[in-house]
């Protein structure tokens, strides 16, 4: 008897490899998942642009406001990113802080529970921002702007304080506080893969440990941070209850700190429950218009952090 | 610039585990000193204890004290951070940072004192780093390249250059050459034989022969048992340890008789 076990029959040799029912099922299961994602993403876009066909080629006039659907839609986009530019500023710096506090500093324990409270923090309904911005917070930021106007009114974006607070300032603030979870996350994930091999060749400099995060850490955690911060603008770019909620709408104006602005999905979210023919179009294309923002600023996250394989650093 | 060290009865610990127990031996300057031994056995964990580097893994500690010229660098109020500034390490994977170029790479360690420096001493320093660590030849074209585009071998000469760029007493080196190939080894070993006329330089390695062609003292650490603290067998010259070792164990380990 040989040791090893010989094969009790030898496999006739075809050119075709052998299809096994569970593999068909599975690579057809996963192709026909992706297929489905990419039609729905395929029919939201072709329905938006269905339905805003008629107010993007109706006549000036006729749109709300008189001067076209450019005209109309142009003062959301601006009150749209500005919001969400100021959300993610505000955000950014405090979220690396609490990324590196939880990775770095904290002992481990500490880290832990405080990254899950942070995680909970994306865990409230956007509802619940929005009724605590509008009748918590707001009133309380009225004594800031007044500050603001009065020391810094110089400056258009700060002229004229509201008396109620309920500004695209506030909004933003609620905005940046709804999108530190996921700037948090990214980052404390990307600055925990950090090699020790680069940690451990900084402290033997004799770097301290803030020059070490300085020379290791902060270098290959900036593509993972700058992903995570379009990731929090994309979704600051898409709130709807909060802004809804928090702002008093009104005409466009470059004053944060005063009443009016609005955003596209508080302008949609307010509207189109009695919106009707040419009016439900406009607000069907501003849906467009912000469909395409957020996609763009998406996949320019995506990129970014698709990129940060190069920078691994592993060889 | 080279210094002498005197370790006194040293005992390292991690958490509760005794992982190296009491070792006492002078290191003199200007010399390679070379660690042998099985995986296990210490001899990486006392290396980094030299510098102060075993503190970045939690519960780390020592007893017992490490003196460099008289100076001890366990005594109170010594910052980890001087100490490293003096005694340098290059690890056993080669470690450039690699979103710096070759240039910021040597000069890293310089930047982190936070000097002012003109851009043309940071270049001779560049330069005199580069040539020391034998790679100036090699890059001098191409600086401005990203440190990590460059080969193994060279990757590990940049990180000597990066030791020696802050001008330390004392370099460790942690398995230097267990990622590279034989030429590349053979260039540090050259390197590390130029070294010494500048440095006390104390290696720690898995090779017997590259202990036995580079290193004027050998120490031979070992373990009893799996679990039991590891220890300095034997400490003698170079020669000594390989053609007339004293212990039994020694001679089985670098006879290949061990275990």
């Amino acid at each position: 008897m040989t040791a090893t076990p010989t094969p009790a029959r030898r496999q006739p040799s075809s050119a075709k490899p052998v299809r096994r029912p569970g593999d068909l099922f599975f690579s057809s299961a996963s192709i026909g998942s992706a297929t489905i994602i990419l039609l729905t993403l395929a029919g939201v876009a072709v329905f938006l642009l269905i339905e805003a066909l008629p107010a993007l080629t109706a006549p000036a006039d006729e749109v709300s406001g008189g001067a076209g659907f450019a005209g109309y839609v142009w003062p959301l986009v601006v009150g749209t990113v500005v919001a969400s530019l100021v959300a993610m500023v505000l955000a950014t710096p405090v979220a690396v802080g609490i990324a590196l506090f939880v990775s770095h500093y904290a002992p481990r324990r500490l880290g832990q529970s405080i990254g899950f409270v942070i995680d909970l923090l994306a865990a409230v309904p956007s509802v619940v921002f929005g009724m605590w911005g509008m009748s918590v917070f707001a009133p309380r930021l009225v004594p800031l702007y007044e500050w603001l106007e009065q020391n810094l009114g110089f400056i258009p974006l700060f002229a004229d304080a509201s008396t109620s607070g309920r500004t695209l300032m506030t909004a933003s603030i609620v905005l940046a506080v709804m999108i530190l979870p996921i700037i948090t996350a990214v980052s404390r994930e990307v600055f925990l893969q950090t090699p020790s091999l680069h940690e451990e060749a900084a402290l033997a400099l004799g770097a301290t440990k803030w020059e070490m995060i300085r020379t290791a850490v902060l270098p290959f955690g900036m593509p993972g941070v700058i992903g995570g911060t379009m990731l929090g603008l994309g979704r600051a770019l898409g709130e709807t209850m909060a802004v809804a909620i928090i702002l008093s709408p009104g005409i466009f104006t470059w004053n944060l700190i005063g009443s009016g602005n609005n955003t596209i999905p508080a302008e949609i979210a307010l509207n189109f429950p009695e919106a009707a023919g040419l009016r439900l179009s406009e607000l069907i294309a501003a849906g467009l218009v912000l469909f395409v923002i957020t996609l763009a600023v998406n996949l320019f996250a995506r990129w970014i952090v698709d990129r940060r394989a190069e920078f691994s650093g592993a060889n | 610039m080279s210094k002498r060290i005197d370790v006194n009865d040293l005992d390292i610990y991690y958490g509760d585990f005794h992982a190296v127990k009491d070792v006492t031996m002078t290191i003199e300057p200007r010399s390679v000193t070379a660690f042998i031994g099985p995986s296990g056995c210490g001899k990486s964990t006392f290396l980094r204890t030299l510098n102060r580097m075993h503190e970045v893994i939690p519960g780390a500690r020592v007893d017992g004290e490490v003196l460099i010229d008289g100076q001890n660098l366990y005594a109170k109020g010594v910052d980890p951070v001087d100490v490293r500034r003096q005694v340098g390490m290059v690890f056993q994977r080669p470690n450039p940072f690699p979103t710096m170029s070759i240039k910021e790479n040597v000069l890293a360690g310089v930047r982190l004192n936070s000097k002012r420096m003109s851009g043309k001493a940071a270049d001779e320093l560049a330069e005199r780093a580069l040539r020391g660590a034998n790679l100036w030849n090699e890059v001098k074209d191409r600086l401005d390249k990203p440190g990590a585009g460059l080969s193994g071998g060279q990757q590990q000469r940049l990180c000597i250059a990066r030791a020696i760029a802050i001008q330390p007493e004392v370099i460790l080196m942690d398995e230097p050459c267990s990622a590279l190939d034989p030429i590349s080894t053979l260039a540090i070993e050259d390197l590390i034989s130029d070294l010494k006329t500048d440095y006390t330089v104390v290696i720690v390695t898995h090779n017997m022969q590259q202990a036995a062609r580079v290193s004027d003292k050998t120490g031979f650490f070992n373990l009893k048992a799996t679990g039991q603290p590891g220890e300095l067998v034997e400490y003698d010259s170079t020669q000594t340890i390989f053609n007339n070792p004293r212990e039994k164990a020694t001679e089985d380990y670098i006879s290949g008789r061990f275990g």
